[in-house]
């Protein structure tokens, strides 16, 4: 029989704690480090080709300085050139004159295209990556938590920040990549034109290099990829200890992880160092080749100056193109990594914006506009696995201005029945009603606006006191926060803040305590005074003090509207129009709690045994009812 | 074995380094604290301080820094030779031919002696230019490695206080990239930075032997080359600054997000949230363009002035040539140094990118490794022994900041005289739990063990001594096992079972498929609340201190439960000092001792009979808690 071992309560009442063993049903979005050094795509190009369209003219403008400044670039040994043979070789001051003049000016040339090419690409680079980061974050603001449920934040942090950043470097090196290959193309048509058998000679040393290349790179690649992941174990590794730092310190765990993470650190450090030695193994190669053309062009060159057959400026000038020529393709090398890195990253990227929304609204979607507050499951089937469903035909009704209790053991299905009332999942059977609509036709922004939600643990952002209480709430103002807060019982604790309301909350509101923090989640729920109101009751964690005035805010918070909740005090569960007693599940009790207890059930029986929370005992529960004994 | 030596170098370092910063005054460890919030919203130690310690950091290193450099300065000077033999060659070939006394093949013999050269010369420079990359890369690697650890001790040993204050994302993005900001420097600032000069120098030497007025008029971009990157550093420095700090924002705005998504989708708030994003995406884009400006400004104009060079050098050796001053030779060589000094001008550009990104990177993390470790062992502090466990506050009183926290405090626990202490929020029980391991000092009065003041004793000992359980435990990305014996790696199998089955969380265990392998974390099973206390619980029972401290270590767990923990740990902690603190008083019924808290005093204290019979605060939270129980009842 299906009893609930730990591992199967995708409710777990906590948004803190993440389900973790269905991770097939989603895309694994893990690092996968295989992947780093992917195939250059032409996929990816096209998407990358996607986002830079709209900068069509600006790219334009880039190409033309680029194109530009290569050719200045390429003109300055031409000049020198021009400069020795034809001038300076006759004797001509006049002549020299107007070409060291043609030098400034095309230096001034090299100057301005320069300035627009580095400028124009890097704003076209920048807005690429601020657009794909903003879909990216769109894209994650709209899946379905189902997906977020499964997928570390770190992950989904490391494509935000890591994998746009590699793009970053690869968009911003694009400018000296389009150089670097202009630059080559270049410098082998001057070659050509400037002596024809002299370039074959000298240009038949390339095809060498990109053998030794071709040899060279898979070994490289192996190396750097294990340097990546062992950077990434360093990472990790110091986030966990940065979290986890009042352990750390309380049990005195700092020589211990001192010394995990120098092994950690040793092991990374080796791994860059193989890396290094085999990214570095390539200078050698290429400077020799560098010194054989040099050699080449002095033996064909002078051989065929001393024959007559091109001038000595044609020499020098080859000399100095054969120097440049190099150079591109020493930076295309580092490049090519960089571009690597960036497609492996574009894959990721683009797999996360690829990933199905999950919950759509409708094309023909309406909001749902005003509502008096009825909601109803009919029938509902729901599992976040659809091989394993989690509710099975829950079906209730909840009057406007009703509150319904469920109740029940941890993973019974509880918080899913609450998750799928605003449509955080979408049902596999039977609907979900708010007044009659379907929750599927309408907008999902507009059930936002009529359904509020609090969660048993609060989550508060780092901003002030004010912004956390009124957060999204359209025209709220300082009066209608501090009048909610009044009400809740959080004024008087807030006043004793440093700033009073314009308090800055730290990391997770962790300068409250967990009751003022449910307190503060009381009042953001009423300032945006929401029909309909989802709140998941925290559980004992509360002391007493706050727990009385937490008791009397729910009351005021309930008044009026209707409320599913979470139940876990006897108090509220007493006081509310309906229980529901859910259990693998499935509704096995609903009614009054005087109705519950004449019926002898579970919940009678929970009763009985004086249990001041619902919440926590499982284990218990299955031993109270004679149910088989689960695996707790 | 040179890593053995090396951490415990590490190590020794750090001790170092908190044990300076230990004050003895009071008011000089207040004043401290408050810089440190001005300077965490501030900035750091700023510009050529942070290069002049990043540069220090490579001394530990010296001969491997010093090879680098080595190796550095031979590649330049090879580069140089180079464009001398060329122009050498060119120059003697045409002397040879030009006066006509000579056969081709004698002619030909020379440029074959001289291509022979230029290979061996490029062969020579590609192995050391090797060697200085691997080299430089290498140390780049120890260095960043060396701070990484630094920065890893540091963040371990700061107090409570500061990781209350500094958000996680911005101190993952200090640790991560700004330590790659300072690796860059030493990697292609530091070690370049010589390789860069003695090629300028050697270049002007070389270039100065055949014509110094030439050689003063090509070389006379470099002044202008060094100012403007000066400048464009400093401007850089400034903006990267802001880029980082952008960034940071960027990350806690994500990783809130993230971590609230439930709060965003239940309040609809994902325009709002985009709009949120947007604000800081955009000054990231901004702030960056900025750079980008002020790089191809700066970058444009050394460009310029360095072709400008170029013109000078043609026009002015030319007309040497012309008059017969200077060989065409001889201009050949001056212009292939001039191409040779291509390299070093691009480098600049770089430098100057790294170097500002490394002087607001590495203000970055100085600013932390800076941070006076607030609580550290004095010069006289001794390992405390432990012989009975009597934990004293004596007239106790704490303050946070400005405000007090906790009071006249007194109160003694034995072995035999468990204490419990109750209270509404605020009310200091957690001040309390904070002064018994020293996670804070005590502002006036004294908190002693077996007679033995905290602030004589070493950290170590002191934390060693006592088990704590808080209320929220953190447990770390692992399996169960490894969590459980997180304070004692060596804890045998049995050990870890046994707490586990005083925590009441061994049956659970059991049951679980992998049992004790069982990982938990982002990757691993999720657990409750209760489930989390209970490991907790376990894990500081492994620990076998002689002092538990149960700061509401149980609030999550069902009473059923708690009480069966409860009579557990009684059993098992025969002979070891407890104090509980407590919001549910069937937790600390059975204290010897009850304190009741109220802003910071202690209000009332006494058994619980005595308790209820005065009335008070305590009587009052009673009735209020049993008022629970009493609707069961009815």
């Amino acid at each position: 029989m299906a009893t609930t071992t730990p591992q199967a309560q995708p409710d777990q009442d906590s948004n803190r704690q993440r389900p973790a063993n269905s991770e097939e049903e989603h895309p694994n979005l893990h690092e996968s480090d295989e992947e780093m050094f992917a195939q250059l795509d032409s996929t990816v190009f096209k998407r990358f080709y996607y986002y830079a369209s709209p900068y069509k003219k600006a790219m334009l403008i880039a190409t033309l300085a680029v194109i530009g400044f290569t050719f200045a670039n390429l003109a300055i040994p031409l000049i020198v050139k021009i400069g020795i043979d034809s001038a300076i070789r006759e004797g001509n001051s006049s002549l020299l004159a107007i070409i060291a003049i043609t030098l400034i000016a095309v230096a001034g040339f090299y100057w301005i295209t320069n300035f627009l090419q580095n400028v124009l690409i890097t704003r076209v680079a920048l807005r690429v990556l601020y657009d794909i980061r903003a879909d990216m974050f769109l894209q994650l603001q709209r899946l379905a938590l189902s997906f977020s449920d499964k997928t570390p934040i770190g992950a989904l942090m490391a494509r935000m920040f890591g994998d746009v950043g590699a793009l970053q470097e690869m968009l911003e090196s694009s400018i000296e990549i389009v150089g670097d290959i202009l630059t080559l193309l270049g410098i082998i048509v001057i070659l050509l034109v400037l002596d024809f058998q002299l370039a074959i000679v000298t240009l038949a040393i390339v095809p060498a290099l990109f053998l030794i290349r071709i040899i060279w790179q898979p070994i490289a690649r192996r190396a750097f990829l294990r340097m990546r992941r062992n950077s990434s174990i360093v990472g990790v590794y110091l986030d966990q200890n940065v979290s986890g730092i009042r352990v750390v310190q309380a049990l005195n765990r700092q020589s211990e992880n001192h010394g995990i993470m120098g092994g950690k650190i040793h092991t990374f450090f080796w791994s860059t160092v193989r890396a290094s030695r085999l990214g570095g193994i390539l200078m050698p190669t290429v400077e020799l080749m560098t010194g054989a053309a040099l050699a080449l062009v002095l033996i064909v060159g002078g051989g065929r100056v001393l024959s007559g057959a091109i001038e000595v400026g044609t020499m020098v000038a080859f000399l100095l193109y054969v120097q440049r020529f190099f150079e591109p393709i020493r930076t295309l090398t580092m490049h090519y990594a960089v571009l690597q890195r960036a497609v492996a990253s574009g894959h990721r990227i683009f797999e996360l914006l690829d990933i199905p929304l999950g919950i759509e609204d409708k094309p023909d979607a309406q909001p749902i506009g005003e509502v008096a507050g009825t909601v109803e499951f009919k029938n509902v089937t729901f599992g976040y696995d659809p091989e394993r469903p989690i509710l099975r035909n829950i079906s209730f009704k909840a009057e406007p201005g009703q509150t319904i209790a469920l109740v029940g053991p941890t993973g019974s299905g509880k918080t899913s029945i609450t998750a799928l009332a605003h449509r955080f999942y979408d049902v596999q059977e039977g609907s979900i009603t708010i007044d009659g609509h379907d929750i599927r036709d309408v907008t999902q922004e507009s059930i936002g606006g009529v359904m509020g939600m609090v969660l048993q643990e609060p989550f508060l952002f780092s901003k002030t006191v004010l912004e956390n209480v009124r957060y999204n709430t359209v025209g709220a103002t300082r009066e209608d926060v501090v009048s909610a807060c009044k009400v809740i019982g959080a004024h008087d604790f807030v006043m004793q803040l440093e700033n009073g309301y314009d308090t800055t909350l730290e990391q997770r509101g962790s300068n409250l305590s967990i009751g003022q923090r449910q307190l503060l989640s009381f009042a953001r729920a009423l300032v945006a005074d929401p029909k309909i109101l989802v709140l998941d009751e925290a559980t004992a964690n509360i002391d007493s003090y706050t727990e009385r005035i937490i008791q009397v805010a729910l009351k005021k918070l309930l008044a009026g509207r209707t409320a599913l909740v979470i139940a876990h005090r006897l108090s509220t569960i007493r006081t509310a129009d309906k229980i529901i007693v859910v259990k693998d599940g499935e509704i096995i009790e609903s009614g009054t709690h005087t109705e519950l207890i004449g019926q002898d059930g579970l919940y009678a029986q929970l009763w009985q045994t004086n249990y001041t929370s619902f919440d926590d005992i499982s284990g218990n529960a299955d031993k109270l009812i004679g149910a088989p004994a689960s695996s707790t | 074995m040179c890593l053995v030596g090396r951490g415990s170098k590490f190590s020794s370092e750090v001790n170092l380094t908190s044990s300076t910063a230990t004050n003895p005054n009071e008011s000089q460890t207040e004043r401290q604290r408050r810089s440190v919030r001005a300077r965490l919203t501030d900035s750091g130690p700023t510009g050529s301080t942070v290069l002049w310690r990043i540069t220090r950091l490579t001394f530990d290193y010296r001969w491997h820094f010093l090879l680098s450099i080595l190796f550095a300065a031979i590649t330049a000077v090879m580069s140089l030779f180079i464009p001398k033999l060329l122009g050498n060659g060119v120059d003697q070939a045409f002397t040879l031919f030009n006066d006509g006394a000579h056969t081709r093949s004698e002619i030909e013999t020379l440029l074959r002696t001289t291509a022979l050269l230029v290979m061996a010369v490029a062969a020579l420079r590609g192995t050391t230019g090797f060697a200085q990359m691997f080299l430089g890369e290498t140390l780049s690697q120890r260095v960043s490695n060396h701070l990484r650890l630094l920065y890893f001790d540091k963040l371990q040993v700061l107090s409570f206080s500061f990781h209350d204050r500094v958000h996680t994302g911005q101190l993952m993005s200090r640790g991560l990239s700004d330590i790659e900001g300072v690796r860059m420097f030493v990697q292609s600032g530091l070690v370049q930075v010589v390789r860069v000069s003695v090629m300028i120098i050697a270049a002007g030497v070389f270039m100065a032997s055949i014509d110094w007025q030439l050689a003063l008029l090509s070389l006379g971009f470099v002044p202008f080359m060094v100012y403007r990157s000066a400048r464009l550093r400093l401007q850089l420095r400034t903006t990267w600054r802001k880029i980082q700090d952008a960034l940071g924002d960027l990350t806690t705005t994500m990783q809130e997000n993230l971590a609230g998504i439930r709060v965003v989708r239940a309040f609809s708030a994902q325009k709002y949230e985009e709009a949120k994003f947007d604000v800081t995406a955009k000054e990231v884009v901004e702030l960056r363009m900025d750079a980008a400006r002020a790089y191809a400004r700066g970058g444009g104009s050394i460009s310029f002035a360095f072709l400008i060079a170029w013109a000078v050098v043609l026009w002015v050796g030319g007309e040497k040539v012309i008059d017969g001053q200077l060989t065409v030779g001889e201009l050949t060589e001056f212009f292939l140094y001039l191409a040779l000094l291509r390299f070093p001008v691009r480098m600049i550009l770089m430098m100057v990118n790294s170097t500002a990104r490394a002087s607001s990177a590495g203000g970055r993390i100085f600013e932390i490794l800076d941070i006076p470790s607030e609580i550290a062992d004095s010069a006289v502090a001794r390992p405390l022994k432990v012989s009975e466990g009597v934990v004293r506050f004596d007239d106790v009183s704490f303050s946070y900041g400005d405000a007090p926290a906790l009071q006249g405090i007194s109160f003694e626990a034995r072995p035999d005289h468990t204490i419990g202490i109750v209270g509404a929020p605020g009310s200091g029980k957690s001040s309390i739990t904070n002064l018994i391991p020293r996670f804070y000092d005590p502002t006036t009065g004294s908190v002693s063990i077996d007679g033995t003041d905290l602030k004589d004793a070493t950290v170590l000992s002191v934390r060693q001594a006592i088990g704590l359980v808080e209320q929220d435990p953190f447990l770390f990305d692992g399996s169960i096992r490894d969590n459980i014996r997180y304070g004692d790696v060596n804890a045998s199998d049995e050990t870890v079972i046994v707490a586990a089955k005083i925590a009441q969380i061994h049956d659970f265990i059991a049951g679980l498929p992998e049992g004790y392998d069982t990982e938990l974390g982002e990757r691993g099973v999720g657990l409750s609340g209760g489930q989390r206390q209970r490991v907790a619980i376990a894990r500081t029972l492994v620990t076998n201190s002689p002092i538990l401290v149960l700061d509401d270590s149980t609030s999550s767990v069902d009473a059923g439960t708690d009480a069966r923990i409860r009579s557990a740990l009684k059993k098992m902690t025969e002979g070891q000092t407890t104090i509980i603190i407590a919001h549910r008083i069937s937790s600390l019924l059975h204290a010897d001792e009850i304190l009741v808290l109220d802003n910071g005093r202690i209000a009332e204290r006494g058994t619980h009979d005595e308790l209820l019979a005065m009335g008070g605060h305590y009587n009052q939270l009673w009735e209020l808690q049993r008022g629970h129980g009493s609707e069961v009842l009815d």
